[in-house]
């Protein structure tokens, strides 16, 4: 039972694992070029594990700005993982607390994706550890890739394969809009104000992602409350629905 | 790099571990209000949204109609019923065509 959950964990973060591939490649060769050795790269995509943090760290390297800078806007940049981690609490088993301290390592946007996901009401910890293990594996070893041999994919794949991760995100919202509205709102709203932060430049990248999700889930759930209440206080006799 | 690529190793790693860590681990167990617990519950869906939109559009710099293509056609695999790896792997090989090609 546990290794069947496992197994689907690893088999449900393929798609992620492949995503990950032209991205910690070049990442590998980005660290090249910006002066990282083979060591200093594959630790901080062993140690770190976090995409946009690294990448932006590299340009921050580049332009010689202070550590304490870079390390601070790796945080800023990965806040929006405490929404996410809340989020898939409420769907994971219980575990006990150090499992669950080792776990929550592997938890990334694309991750939380696949594993909040799951038509399952409650998800195992074999199937997270799954997910983490391949995502992960995949993450680390590309970046040491990339790194040896210091060139990219053939341009016409790196640009195909770079839609990789959005078409994951696509392939794993589409089936729950079906028939629900709920998601539907949720998704959209969520997009059209991340859309406006991003074509006004109000927010950076990490906030815009933080701010827009919770908004729209905030937003959606006051509506579905008070359509709730008021179809209570219409219906009185059809109780609390 | 010095020893300084190390400590800020070891500060990206902490600050990046905190927020995964800290709420799966210490709000095990404990039951939220309703109102929470329906919020959080929604944050999937809507960090989906997010994630994908505007990014998608943008995947090539200065080329929309690459990202416009790659966000259709992943759209209309989902739609017919493809699973998560048939919509990466069919958005993949219709962008590499088009860009083999055109």
């Amino acid at each position: 039972m546990l290794k069947k959950q496992f197994h689907s964990g690893l088999k449900a973060g393929t798609s992620i694992a492949i995503g990950y591939f032209p991205v910690a490649l070049t990442f590998g060769l980005l660290a090249k070029t910006t002066g990282l050795s083979l060591m200093e790269a594959t630790a901080m995509s062993l140690f770190v594990y976090a995409g946009a943090a690294q990448y932006i760290s590299l340009s921050m390297i580049k332009f010689g700005v202070d550590p304490v800078l870079i390390v601070m806007n790796t945080f800023i940049v990965n806040i929006r993982h405490f929404l996410m981690t809340a989020s898939l609490n409420e769907k994971m088993h219980r575990a006990p607390k150090w499992v669950k301290a080792v776990y929550s390592f592997g938890i990334t946007d694309e991750s939380f994706s696949v594993i909040a996901t799951q038509k399952e009401e409650k998800v195992s910890t074999a199937f997270a550890f799954g997910v983490s293990i391949i995502a992960y594996g995949s993450w680390v070893i590309f970046t040491a890739v990339g790194h040896v041999i210091g060139a990219n994919l053939p341009a016409f794949l790196q640009a195909a394969m770079s839609i990789a991760l959005y078409a994951m995100f696509v392939g794993l919202l589409v089936p729950s809009m079906k028939g629900n509205r709920k998601v539907v709102m949720l998704a959209g709203i969520a997009a059209a104000i991340h859309c406006f932060f991003y074509f006004t430049g109000l927010l950076s990248t990490g906030w815009a992602i933080l701010v827009s999700t919770l908004a729209s889930a905030v937003l959606v759930e006051m509506f579905y409350a008070r359509r709730g209440q008021a179809v209570a206080g219409m219906y009185p006799e059809k109780g609390d629905e | 790099m010095g020893s300084w690529y190390w400590w800020m190793l070891l500060g990206m790693a902490l600050v990046t571990y905190i927020p995964r860590m800290v709420p799966l681990t210490f709000l095990d167990g404990k039951k939220l209000p309703p109102i929470v617990s329906g919020v959080l519950s929604n944050i999937p869906y809507a960090v989906l949204g997010a994630l994908i939109f505007p990014a998608i559009l943008f995947v090539q710099e200065g080329n929309i109609l690459f990202g416009v293509i790659g966000a259709a056609t992943a759209f209309l695999i989902a739609i017919l019923g493809g699973g998560v790896m048939p919509v990466v792997l069919g958005t993949i090989g219709v962008l590499a065509i088009y860009s083999l090609f055109l």
